[in-house]
This record gives C-alpha cells, sequence and structure tokens, in this order.
C-alpha cells in the first residue's frame, strides 16, 4: 500500500466517530438526493402518461384564421377594421394525403384520423353533454393504449361493431349503464342515434370519465352529417415526445396545417411539472452540498488537530502534493462510504414505498427505480466529497514546518 | 571536500520587530564529521539548523549540500532531498503520535520506497533494537515516555542512511546512559560510514567527544 494510502487510513480508522458522522451526513444527503430524484421522475413520468392516454404526441387540425383587410395598404387611406374569423371549415382537406406526408417522416411511429364531435348523451330523462371521439380503434389503440384502461368489455370489438361505443366509468355510473346496455346521442348537428355500450374505460381523469367517448370514425362523420373525407383532427405519435415541438413545427411547414404539440396542448401541466423539477433539484443538490461541508468541517479540523504530523511529514521529505493525496484520500473514503449507504439506503426506501398503496387516481406510491438517478447521484456524491477534502487539503498542503516547529 | 557549506546566510526575523537573527554564517563540515553546535539558549542554533536542513528558505547567502547549491531549488526538490539526504531529530517535535513506533521509523524508507516493505520493517527493527527500544516497536508513540520517543525520533532520522544527521539537542531527553548509546551510534556511523552528523547540544561531555565544536554567539560564528 502507498504510504500516503496508509497514513490516511490510519486517520481514518483512529477517529472513528469523526468518520462516521461524516459518512452519515454523505449517506443522508445521497439517499435524499436519489430518493427525490426518482419521486419526481415518477411523478413526472405518470403525469405524462395520463397526458398521453387522451392527447397524442402532436395534433394536426386546421386553425381559426382570422380574416384580413382587403386592402394592404393602410398607410394612406383610413380603413375601419372588424377582423372575425374567416367562416371556412375546420376540416382538413385530403386528410389521406396529409397523412402519407406526415408518415414519410422518419421519428413519426403511428399517425391516425380523428373526428371531434360534441354530442349529448341521452338515456331515459338523463342528458350529459360531452365528446365523442370517431377513431379507427387499432391506431388509437397503438396512439393511447386505450386497452389498458378498459375496465369493462373489450376496446378491440369496436373495430366490428359499427354501433358500437366505449364510454368513460363517469358516464356509465351517471346514466347507469353497463356493457351491452344502449345510449342514445344527439350531436350538434342534429343527428340522433343510438349506440351499444361494448366497452368501459377509466382514465383517472375525472372531467374525462364523465364527458369522453371512443366511436368508430364513419360514426361519428355520420353525426357530422359528413362523409368519409371529412377528419377534423390527425394524430401523430412519434419516437421521442420530447421532440415534439421540432416536429411539429416541421409538419406545419409540410402541410400548413397547425400542428400542436402535447406540452402547448397541456401548458400548465408541463410548466408545472417542470417548476417542481426545478426547484426539487435544487433542493436535492443543496443537501448533497450541505453534505459536503460537512465533510469539509470535519477535515478542516482533522488538518488543524494533524498540523504538527504535516510538519513532521514534510520535514522527512513528504511534498505537498502527498499530503494533498493523504488528505483527499480520507474524504473519498468518508464519501465511497457515504455513497454506498446512501444508495442503499435510497434502494431500501423507494422499494418500499413503491409497494404502499396510496389509493385514489394514483394507485402504487409513484417513485421508480432509474438508473441514471443513481449515477447522477454518485458522480456528484463523489465530485462534492472531492472538493470537500480537497480545499482542507490544499490548506495542509501550504503548512510551513518551520512555522509549527517554532511554535 | 565538505558535505555542507554555508556563504554568508544571513536572517532576518521581521515580526514583532526586525531583527538579525543570523549574521554572516559562513562555515564548512566535512564528510564523516561529528561536529556539534553550541551556544546560549537564544542565539539562533534551531534558526540555523532549519536553514541547514532546507526547510527554512527564508534567508540570504548560499547553501551547498553534497556540492550543489540549495538555494534556487523549488520546495518539491528540497522536500524529495530531505528524504534521500537528510535525517532530522527536532528539539521539541517528535513522532506521529496515532502511529506505531515501528511505523515512524518506516516512514521515510516507505516514502523514499528504495526498499521493499519486508526490508524496510526489518531495518526499523534493527534501529530500533540499537537504540534499547526494540520492545516499544508496536506501540503508539503517544503512548511512551520523552526518552522513549527521542530515541524513536533518531531512529527513524536514520532510516534513510542519510548523509547528514541533523539533531536539535537530540539527547536533550536522556539520561547519562541512553545518552552514551546515542553518541556512541553516531560516532560509528561517522567513523565507519561516513555519515555526517550536525548536533546541536548543551551537555558539555557530549560536545568534548565530538571531532569539533562551534560556537555561536547572537546569531554569529565564534571562530
Ligand atoms: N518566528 C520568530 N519570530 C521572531 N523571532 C524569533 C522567531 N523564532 C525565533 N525567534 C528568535 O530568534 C532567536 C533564535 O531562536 P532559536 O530558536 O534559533 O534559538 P536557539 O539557539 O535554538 O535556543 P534554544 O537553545 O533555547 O533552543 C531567539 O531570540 C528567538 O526569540
Ligand atoms: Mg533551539
Amino acid at each position: 500500500m502507498n504510504i500516503n494510502t496508509d497514513i490516511a487510513k490510519t486517520y481514518i480508522l483512529v477517529d472513528k466517530r469523526q468518520t462516521a458522522v461524516a459518512a452519515i451526513g454523505v449517506l443522508l444527503g445521497m439517499a435524499v438526493y436519489i430518493f427525490m430524484n426518482s419521486l419526481m421522475l415518477a411523478l413526472d413520468r405518470s403525469s405524462t402518461a395520463v397526458i398521453f392516454k387522451n392527447n397524442a404526441h402532436i395534433r394536426v387540425y386546421k386553425d381559426d384564421k382570422i380574416s384580413k383587410e382587403l386592402v394592404s395598404d393602410s398607410k394612406t387611406k383610413y380603413l375601419i377594421t372588424n377582423p372575425k374569423v374567416a367562416p371556412k371549415s375546420n376540416t382538413i382537406i385530403n386528410p389521406n394525403l396529409v397523412t402519407e406526408t406526415i408518415l414519410k417522416n422518419k421519428n413519426v411511429t403511428v399517425v391516425t384520423p380523428q373526428v371531434n364531435s360534441s354530442v349529448f348523451y341521452n338515456n331515459g330523462k338523463s342528458q350529459i353533454s360531452g365528446m365523442a371521439v370517431g377513431v379507427k380503434p387499432a391506431e388509437a389503440n397503438a396512439m393511447y393504449d386505450i386497452n389498458s384502461s378498459i375496465v369493462d368489455g373489450n376496446f378491440e370489438s369496436l373495430a366490428s361493431n359499427p354501433n358500437g361505443i366505449v364510454i368513460g366509468v363517469g358516464i356509465s355510473s351517471k346514466m347507469n349503464l353497463a356493457v351491452g346496455n344502449n345510449i342514445n346521442i344527439t350531436s350538434a348537428k342534429g343527428v340522433n342515434r343510438t349506440f351499444k355500450v361494448i366497452a368501459i374505460f377509466r382514465s383517472n381523469v375525472k372531467a374525462l370519465d364523465e364527458t369522453k367517448s371512443y366511436i368508430n370514425l364513419a360514426s361519428a362523420q355520420q353525426l357530422q352529417k359528413e362523409g368519409p373525407l371529412y377528419i377534423t383532427d390527425i394524430s401523430v405519435n412519434i419516437k421521442n415526445p420530447d421532440e415534439a415541438e421540432a416536429i411539429g413545427e416541421e409538419i406545419t411547414q409540410l402541410t400548413g396545417y397547425k400542428a400542436q404539440s402535447w406540452q402547448e396542448a397541456n401548458n400548465s401541466i408541463v410548466t408545472g411539472n417542470k417548476m417542481r423539477r426545478i426547484v426539487s433539484g435544487l433542493i436535492s443538490y443543496l443537501i448533497l452540498l450541505v453534505a459536503g461541508f460537512g465533510i469539509y468541517n470535519i477535515l478542516n479540523m482533522t488538518v488543524n488537530q494533524k498540523i504538527n504530523d504535516i510538519a513532521i511529514l514534510k520535514a522527512m521529505g513528504f511534498k505537498g502534493k502527498d499530503v494533498i493525496r493523504i488528505f483527499v484520500t480520507q474524504a473519498l473514503t468518508i464519501g465511497i462510504i457515504g455513497v454506498i449507504g446512501g444508495v442503499i439506503l435510497a434502494a431500501i426506501l423507494i422499494n418500499t414505498l413503491k409497494h404502499i398503496h396510496v389509493g385514489g387516481d394514483i394507485g402504487y406510491f409513484p417513485i421508480e427505480y432509474d438508473f441514471t438517478v443513481f449515477i447522477r447521484g454518485i458522480i456528484f456524491g463523489l465530485i462534492i466529497t472531492f472538493f470537500a477534502g480537497y480545499f482542507p487539503a490544499r490548506k495542509a498542503a501550504r503548512v510551513d514546518p518551520v512555522d509549527i516547529f517554532r511554535r | 571536500m565538505p558535505i555542507l557549506k554555508t556563504e554568508n546566510i544571513n536572517k532576518f526575523f521581521h515580526e514583532p520587530n526586525e531583527f538579525q537573527v543570523l549574521k554572516d554564517i559562513s562555515f564548512e563540515v566535512r564528510r564523516g564529521e561529528l561536529l556539534t553546535l553550541m551556544g546560549k539558549s537564544g542565539c539562533g542554533k534551531s534558526t540555523l539548523l532549519y536553514i541547514l536542513s532546507t526547510m527554512d528558505r527564508d534567508y540570504t547567502g548560499n547553501l551547498f549540500i553534497d556540492n550543489q547549491l540549495m538555494n534556487n531549488l523549488s520546495i518539491d526538490e528540497l522536500a524529495a532531498i530531505r528524504n534521500e539526504k537528510i535525517g532530522f531529530v527536532f528539539q521539541f517535535h517528535y513522532l506521529l503520535g496515532e502511529f506505531s513506533c515501528l511505523k515512524n521509523v518506516m516512514i521515510p524508507a516507505l516514502k523514499l520506497g528504495k526498499y521493499s516493505t519486508e526490508e524496510i520493517e526489518a531495518r526499523a527493527y534493527e534501529k530500533l533494537r540499537v537504540l534499547g527500544i526494540e520492545d516499544q516497536a508496536l506501540k503508539p508513540a503517544s503512548k511512551l515516555s520523552g526518552g522513549q520517543q527521542q530515541r524513536v525520533a533518531i531512529a527513524r532520522a536514520l532510516i534513510n542512511d542519510p548523509l547528514i544527521i541533523m539533531g536539535d539537542e537530540p539527547t536533550g531527553n536522556l539520561d547519562s546512559k541512553n545518552t552514551d548509546i546515542v553518541f556512541n551510534i553516531f560516532r560509528e556511523l561517522a567513523d565507519e560510514y561516513g555519515q555526517t552528523i550536525i548536533a546541536v547540544t548543551h551537555d558539555d561531555d557530549f560536545a568534548k567527544k565530538s571531532d569539533r565544536i562551534v560556537e555561536m554567539i547572537d546569531g554569529m560564528i565564534l571562530k
């Protein structure tokens, strides 16, 4: 063993209590860091998972246009204008071509047309207003994973059932509807039709469960009194949802239609998540930093206590960098002990909480093991302990032995 | 051929007030010489020894060790020279208290890395045996008496077979029997191995038996 390491080891073992206190500081900082970040990650994922159950990554639709003045040169003449939404239809023209164009993008995984129609659900005397979404069942399932939120019935049988409807669990309980029952729907265009409930879903978003239903695309077009080319929305999923904004812009440029990213559509949730991430990230780093200060303090104390030893070592020919190595080794050893302990404690915490059922919309406590969170914690833990050791060590390296001997 | 030579070494302390502690120190020490440095308390013996041992770089004048000029060497180069060529026995501060006596003796040799750990340990035991403290080898150094600690420090100064051994009252805490033992060791090292000893002492008997006495008065060497 190198003599510097040997000396560091002796110092660590001689003052076990001090070593333990410093290591526990790192351990707790580390555990809190990993725990908080794992929690945030899981919360983020579960909130985006809820979003993606009801939103495509990108929604392509025809945006309302405000009418423009017919005269462009407004400087020379006085002009009174009253811009209004131009009375154009909000359908996508030639949806098949648009779909094909979008599909050419390598990042796109699923493209499916959609017709949204505002409707009234009627059953006996009760009436609920809501939104019937016309979809191609197989594609819609690929996009929203509707199968996983079905609580009764079978979503896939919608494809073979032109009169079928899949309703939210809220509608089902309010109107007392079970799979196999009939439900009457009136559209905004005044079309009235009876559907048969073939499945019930629970999205964990109460407002949607009480208003939303899925029907076949053709049925939705009929409710709008339109033909098979009537498409209001094209939903697009991509490989990496984080790139939705950039890819959305590409799509807008290619097709001329508005492409809204999920981030834009869920602005408040996304910014809320971002803020939560910033705050919790900051706090978790600060906690690690505080643990670093623990080591820094203890090492400073050690250096002061060992100032005679340092002087003697230097008199015997130890260089400044040897002294730095001794104390940095000591700090890193404390750091490594703390980091290992912290990782174990965090793993235990996560494992325990994962199995606690908190109920409600959430189910099990939202926390996940994530390799990168652990790695990041370990790296930052070690960097911080390195510097917490380096500064006192540098001070020790600058000790002038003669000053000490003359005391 | 001198192993150590100084030319006009002057040193000042500026705090608390300007004060010249060493004045034109010029002298030579032969290889294999056992030299004692004497003088009243406060005349500057320790100060001179710190300069000779290369630890104190804050002086004017020239210092040659083994014909090499020390003045313009870097701190790290000086550290390497101390490790290899100089053994030092301190006046008050002796050992690393939390390490065993054996380890204390071994540390400079482990740092030098010339021998294997086993060889170093054997050599360290041998030095401790000669100084009569072999039985204390595995005790923590802080648990020893002052005289025992001083002998461990002497053993440590010898471990790398340095060219020069400097001692600041190396026998100050020893009884006459142990003082004789240490003197005889120095004598043997000088005569048989050509090592040079520079020892500060207040012990007249010790000084009389040495090859040469250098007297200091008020920061000057008496010719
Ligand atoms: N750091 C310092 N600042 C100012 N003056 C100092 C300092 N260190 C020592 N001195 C003074 O320098 C002079 C020489 O001190 P030194 O320690 O070299 O004496 P010494 O000959 O070794 O004495 P002793 O025999 O008591 O050990 C003394 O007058 C002392 O007061
Ligand atoms: Mg002195």
